[in-house]
């Protein structure tokens, strides 16, 4: 029963279904919707805000330059690596040690990674929220500058998702990760999070980084998905750093897609594989009291 | 763990008697009890101190590679580095002093807190002592290894101030800490979520990144309750050439206000502690779970 369960599509898209209800529940019952709305919006636009003060005092409040917008649209979108893929290896923390459900869920007739990446869709709807009021705060008041009947809207839409695609890809592959690990709490998905942040170009040039790290943000496939993603809403972006300048849209699109099948495939091996030897040592129910 | 290490029932000499402090004995015996994990406990998981150091040290290098690439004079990268090691204190208040006792209630430590015959009081000094001392080799670390990254050029005028300056803002920070930890007795899930949703703002206001003379005088004062702000704007303006130009008030008014947040801080949290206390024991709240 188990294996035709696992075989159906119509399970899987109902595994997939009830995982984002779970998962939206828990992001937002903990308090009433004003509290959750002000949490929404308060937490992205400080984190913003940050940079845009850093980049006025420096510039003198020159918002004009494509450099701001670069910084900002990088840094807004960036978000989603932290909702998507952090929140989906985070799901496996949250359910071994805190709800003490991950042994459940290995018995349940689901399918995991599909559960996974279900519980991953509150993430990303809590994501959009910010992102969105992210950049409605900076297009209002902020001086970034995103004409709507100037935006490459079906650009934005496939760079969009692929971009979540690969995010929950390598959100599996962390949470493969995590099922091995004990006593890390999130720290390996801060981690990555962290070195993506670094290596994708997302606030800074990769060119500030010294030239024997630059090629660790060549192969990210964020790098690509962040500058597509800028090029897509302000065309004048290309031009803020000379890093991707010379590569057309569909050059960095079919970058990011080579990318993302890659990554994903790698996903799905190290997730396997990980889950497999969780299985064989005995780590599925450990609680370690984080 | 042995007698030595956590003496809080020493042996009397009448062989099989056990003395039992009390008084200040038993406060002073509670406060290096409840040290003794931060300081050393965490030492036992030795990856938490590469991550611990790791994670501030990948935003400093984040927000010093933006100041490099608009150009910022070089000072800019001194108060980065200086700012992201103090993110290390700001943090260990939020999770390790603000939301403590929401997980002593989750692990079901709280009401042996409650039950035994010390005071809470010490208990929250020494999380807060315990912290303060290994979040600074934390904060020490991140600070060395970034001025050398970036090669930071320190001028400090007067080491005195530096160390006054430092001492008042951590304990006037803890003592804020310790007046959440009495606040956050009450939550349950949303304690996780307050926490995380005071790390970004606080950044923010003050000045965690950038010099908070850069805002409009009032909110830089308003911002001043949180003792980091004038704290972090005093060493800078001790330890950078360029920092008492860019400092937001006189370093001597901002060692005073300062003193007064210590005592104003340490003050509510002895009260407010046994007010939520009390609060939470006649509504039967030490002991629930609401995950």
């Amino acid at each position: 029963m188990t294996t035709l369960a696992l075989q159906n599509p119509k399970s899987r898209l109902r595994n997939f279904v009830v995982a984002a209800w779970l998962g939206w529940q828990i992001e937002s019952n903990w308090t009433d919707p004003f509290l959750f709305a002000v949490y929404s919006v308060v937490k992205p636009i400080s984190a913003a805000a940050i940079l845009v003060v850093m980049y006025s005092i420096i510039t003198q409040g020159n918002f004009d330059s494509p450099v701001f917008p670069y910084i900002y649209l990088g840094n807004t979108f960036y978000m989603y690596v932290g909702a998507i893929m952090t929140g989906i290896s985070w799901t496996i923390i949250d359910d071994r040690e805190h709800y003490k459900t991950l042994k459940y869920m290995y018995i349940a007739p689901i399918s995991v990674p599909v559960y996974l990446i279900g519980r991953g869709v509150a993430k990303f709807i809590v994501g959009s929220i910010s992102v969105t009021i992210t950049i409605l705060f900076g297009v209002f008041f902020l001086h970034v500058r995103i004409d709507p009947l100037a935006v490459n809207w079906p650009m934005f839409v496939l760079a969009l998702v692929v971009g979540v695609l690969m995010l929950a890809m390598m959100g599996l592959m962390l949470a493969g990760v995590t099922l091995l690990t004990a006593h890390h709490y999130g720290a390996y998905g801060e981690a990555v999070a962290g070195a993506l942040y670094l290596f994708s170009g997302a606030i800074f040039p990769l060119e500030v980084l010294p030239a024997y790290l630059r090629p660790v943000g060549y192969i990210m496939p964020t790098t690509y998905w962040l500058e597509l993603i800028r090029r897509s809403l302000v065309g004048s972006v290309a031009q803020a750093f000379p890093t991707l300048s010379g590569l057309s849209d569909m050059q960095i699109l079919g970058i990011l897609v080579g990318l993302t099948v890659a990554f994903g495939i790698l996903s799905i091996v190290v997730f396997r594989w990980c889950e497999y030897r969780a299985r064989e040592r005995g780590l599925i129910d450990r609680v370690t009291n984080y | 763990m042995n007698s030595e290490q956590l003496p809080v029932i020493s042996q009397s000499p009448i062989a099989g008697r056990p003395h039992k402090n009390t008084g200040w004995r038993l406060f002073l015996q509670t406060v290096i009890a409840r040290a003794y994990p931060r300081v050393v406990g965490q030492q036992g998981e030795k990856s938490w101190m590469f991550f611990d150091v790791l994670l501030p040290l990948g935003g400093v290098i984040a927000y010093v590679c933006v100041y490099k690439a608009i150009g910022a004079p070089e000072d800019y990268v001194g108060f980065v580095v200086m700012g992201g090691a103090m993110t290390a204190f700001w943090m260990n208040v939020l999770w390790s002093m603000s939301s403590q006792l929401y997980w002593e209630k989750e692990q079901g430590n709280l009401a042996l807190y409650i039950m035994a015959p010390n005071s809470m009081m010490a208990i929250l000094l020494g999380m807060a002592l315990g912290g303060m001392v290994a979040t600074t080799l934390r904060a020490l670390v991140i600070t060395i290894i970034g001025s050398l990254m970036f090669q930071v050029q320190y001028v400090v005028s007067s080491y005195l101030q530096l160390f006054a300056v430092f001492i008042l803002a951590m304990t006037a920070l803890y003592g804020m800490g310790m007046m959440f930890a009495s606040m956050f007795l009450l939550l349950s899930r949303e304690a996780w979520h307050l926490s995380n949703l005071a790390q970004e703002p606080v950044y923010l206001v003050s000045g965690f990144y950038f010099p908070i003379r850069n805002f409009p005088f009032w909110i830089a004062a308003a911002s001043s309750i949180i003792p980091l702000t004038l704290g972090l704007d005093a060493m800078r303006q001790l330890a950078f050439a360029s920092g008492p130009t860019l400092g937001f008030i006189s370093v001597g008014i901002e060692i005073g206000v300062l003193a007064v947040l210590c005592v104003v801080f340490l003050t509510a949290a002895h009260f407010l502690l046994a007010y939520m206390e009390k609060l939470a024991i006649r509504e039967g709240r030490l002991t629930e779970s609401r995950r």
